[in-house]
């Protein structure tokens, strides 16, 4: 029935399983519609945040998605700026997920203010020397910048690019594309490391607190550097995922493998100065404060030395070594295992520096207050999730995500509106992954 | 008004609490809801979600009886200055300038209907100083006829915290301008707490004025971010570089040590400068 | 954001921040009235859009 809007030469399921299949991630979307109206309307007394609590389950997952979202600039930035062109087969993808996590964090930012009405004064009255007033403007900025990567792909589709119009602007912004990912890129660099100085600054919280190159906090660098790092891996995670539920190989594996390797590269080397910060910290910073390191791991029943070691090591070294060597990265086991461990890590970081910098008492005489989202709050950030899914589904369907699709996946080339009846193929095709 | 405050010098309002005479009979925190319209909800049992610009916590020595040793500490707003006039832990966060740092006064205030309620500033205060509005505020009917006129309530989604209740500051100073542009003098503008408190452990004033008692008991040390010359006194969590201006008096030395977090081998005194806060 | 606020203070701060943002605005809102503009004309010289990275 829509087979007049799917890309030519590829197959897709039939239309009324495609249906089925939104229908039920709408439901979840609706669900969390209903939460999110529940927080505006009756407001955050519908969380489990308290005055503990000002940052909870939606900042981090603010943090989180940013820093998965981080494989559009950096992606961006090699094939645009430093010229690695085989990773033009997986950029759409890239910044197709990566439009969805920004604009996910701004929706959650959008329902986590108290005001949200007055969510403008923070471009309006910005106090420049904000680590939160750098993100707003930058995370925003880079948003309409990943819009304008989005849009030439939302015109490729079948029927819009027959408009000369949409046809010549899909060309011209193509022209002009590395001039929008380079600027993308400088946004990138400071957003994503004006979250990691959101925490860094906090003089106030010594657990998160760190010394400053000029401005910056050390997180400032090392938050940059993690979503460059695990940014790719989860880009690499979603295209594989999407390989598997709609069975087909969509990327060949030597542009998935040289992904691989740069994020497994760049994961080693940050866990590295991940691992000096901690240190730092560990016998500069917090003994400065009073505090010995391991107070922050002990007196409660959730946050101990475990979770310092997952991050580091489960989820920082064994991911970044299992990608940088050959017989690990081309193997697909270890490779989608290091992806998720990654992808784990990153996250694991991002909620330590916001719910553990915030359990910790500083005050003597004060205790730690640990903290459970409300349903709320978990089908608000679940929200996000089924739009992503929902984004992609539509994106799949309709648009040429995937360049080297018709290659991999060969069809008899009948017309258009067989194709779309078509079961999809389960062959395996030559270098498929699992 | 804004030349005759730039004709004077610079006041730094900041209080004393003597820990040994307060009782922890929670006057003061009752006064303070009462001056500054602090709204409040038909079940408060959970006080991680009470508004208490003034809160009084419970400390013990942790001692078998008979040694057991109590103290009672009342917490307002430290008002932080910082390590430079200004930088304070919540100033320096706020996205949307909302929380603003006095330099003709040294207090911290908090503009409601500027403040779109991210909650920066809560995270950033070591103190837990800051509360939110988790609700819409709500008196009992005919209780809002009490409301201080001087004082706007705040309307839910926004953070608000202990002004040193400013609009006393207001009015002294508006009454000492129509009356020649005189200085403020030290009994005319007094917190709240201040003048609630029965056993007298609260003092009120102008660090930076001899004159006034609260800079007679502290003797602060300009040179060294105020930090107090008066050995009985501390300020809580001195050694994060917040720089308060709510200063704590105690002859009992594990109270003293009870402001701060020390490693097993230091002292109070001991350490150097603190280190956050510096940029 | 702008100089007549009232919070607006002629400061290096200010300098570096919004002139980075108001310089980063620009080249976004300058690359898109080019394209569009491009897109325009050439639409109207007849071109078909071809378009040679895809």
């Amino acid at each position: 029935m829509d087979s007049a809007l799917i890309p030519e030469g590829v197959k897709r399921c039939s239309l009324w399983k495609f249906l089925l299949a939104l229908a039920l991630v709408s439901a979840v979307l609706m669900w969390g519609v209903y939460a999110m109206l529940l927080c505006w309307v009756k407001g955050l007394n519908q969380t489990n945040m308290n005055d503990y609590y000002g940052f909870a389950l939606w900042i981090w997952a603010d943090l989180a998605v940013i820093a998965l979202g981080g494989g559009a600039f950096f992606t961006g930035l090699l094939k645009y700026v430093f010229g690695k062109d085989e990773l033009k087969y997986i950029i759409n993808y890239a910044v197709l997920i990566g439009f969805i996590c920004y604009s996910s964090a701004q929706l959650i930012l959008g329902i986590d203010v108290g005001q949200p009405l007055r969510g403008w004064f923070i471009f309006w009255h910005a106090n420049v020397h904000s680590m939160l007033t750098e993100v707003a403007f930058c995370l925003t900025c880079y948003f309409i910048v990943l819009t304008i990567e989005y849009i030439p792909l939302s015109l490729e589709n079948r029927q819009i690019k027959k408009v000369p119009f949409f046809a010549n602007l899909t060309h011209n912004m193509h022209s002009a594309m590395a001039v929008f990912a380079a600027t993308g890129a400088f946004l990138s660099f400071f957003h994503q490391g004006s979250l990691g100085g959101v925490s860094g600054v906090l003089f106030g919280r010594p657990f998160s607190f760190r010394e400053h190159i000029l401005i910056w906090p050390y997180t400032f660098f090392l938050f940059t550097w993690s979503a460059a790092a695990f940014g790719p891996s989860f880009t690499l995670f979603v295209t594989w995922l999407t390989e598997k539920i709609t069975r087909k190989k969509l990327v060949k594996d030597e542009v998935i493998h040289m992904v691989a390797k740069i994020s497994g590269w760049m994961i080693i080397t940050y866990i590295i100065a991940k691992s000096a910060d901690t240190l730092y910290w560990m016998f500069n910073t917090a003994p400065s404060q009073g505090l010995q390191w391991s107070f922050f791991y002990q007196n409660n029943p959730f946050y101990g030395k475990w979770i310092l070691f997952t991050e580091i090591f489960i989820c920082g070294f064994l991911p970044g070594l299992l990608l940088i060597f050959k017989a690990t990265r081309e193997n697909p086991t270890f490779r989608v295992t290091a992806l998720v461990l990654g992808i784990i890590g990153v996250c694991l970081n991002r909620w330590v520096l916001v719910l553990q910098t915030l359990a910790a008492p500083v005050l003597p005489f004060d205790s730690w207050v640990l903290y459970i989202p409300s349903w709320q709050e978990v089908a608000t950030t679940i929200l996000p999730i089924a739009y992503g899914v929902i984004l992609i589904m539509i994106s799949h369907r309709y648009l040429p995500i995937f360049p080297q699709e018709r290659e991999l996946n060969p069809i008899d080339a009948p017309p258009a509106s067989v194709v779309s009846r078509q079961p999809a193929p389960t062959a395996v095709v030559e270098g498929q992954s699992a | 008004m804004k030349q005759t405050q730039s004709q004077q010098r610079p006041k730094r309002y900041g209080m004393a609490i003597d820990l040994d005479k307060c009782t922890g009979c929670g006057s003061c925190m009752v006064a303070c809801f009462a001056e500054n319209n602090v709204s409040f909800r038909e079940d408060e049992t959970n006080k991680l979600l009470s508004i208490t610009w003034l809160r009084v916590y419970k400390m013990t020595n942790d001692k078998p009886f008979p040694d057991t040793d109590v103290c009672y500490i009342p917490r307002p707003c430290q008002h932080c200055a910082g390590q430079h006039e200004g930088h304070s832990p919540c100033v320096s966060v706020c996205p949307a300038t909302a929380t603003d740092y006095s330099l003709y006064t040294g207090i911290v205030s908090q503009i409601y209907t500027r403040c779109f309620g991210c909650r920066y500033c809560m995270a950033a205060c070591p103190y837990h100083a800051r509360y939110f509005n988790w609700w819409d505020p709500v008196w009992p009917t005919g209780m809002e006829r009490t409301l201080s006129p001087n004082v706007s309530p705040r309307m839910r989604g926004v953070v608000e915290k202990c002004s040193f209740c400013f609009h006393r500051y207001q009015l002294a100073r508006d009454k000492a301008y129509t009356e020649g542009k005189r200085p403020i003098r030290e009994a005319e503008y007094q917190t709240a707490c201040t003048h609630a408190c029965p056993s007298g452990a609260i003092v009120f004033g102008d660090l930076n004025d001899s004159t006034h008692q609260v800079n007679r008991i502290v003797r602060p040390d300009p040179d060294n971010h105020y930090k107090a010359r008066n050995p009985r006194a501390f300020r809580l969590l001195e050694r994060l570089g917040t720089d308060t201006k709510v200063y704590y008096l105690s002859d009992r030395e594990w109270v003293r040590q009870a402001g701060d977090n020390y490693l097993a081998d230091e002292q109070p005194g001991t350490i150097g400068p603190p280190r956050g806060g510096s940029h | 954001m702008l100089p007549f606020l009232f919070e607006w203070v002629w400061d290096m701060g200010h300098y570096v921040f919004h002139g980075a943002v108001w310089a980063v605005l620009s080249i976004i809102g300058m690359g898109m009235t080019f394209c569009i503009i491009k897109s325009v004309v050439d639409t109207m010289q007849g071109k078909t859009g071809h378009d040679p990275h895809h």
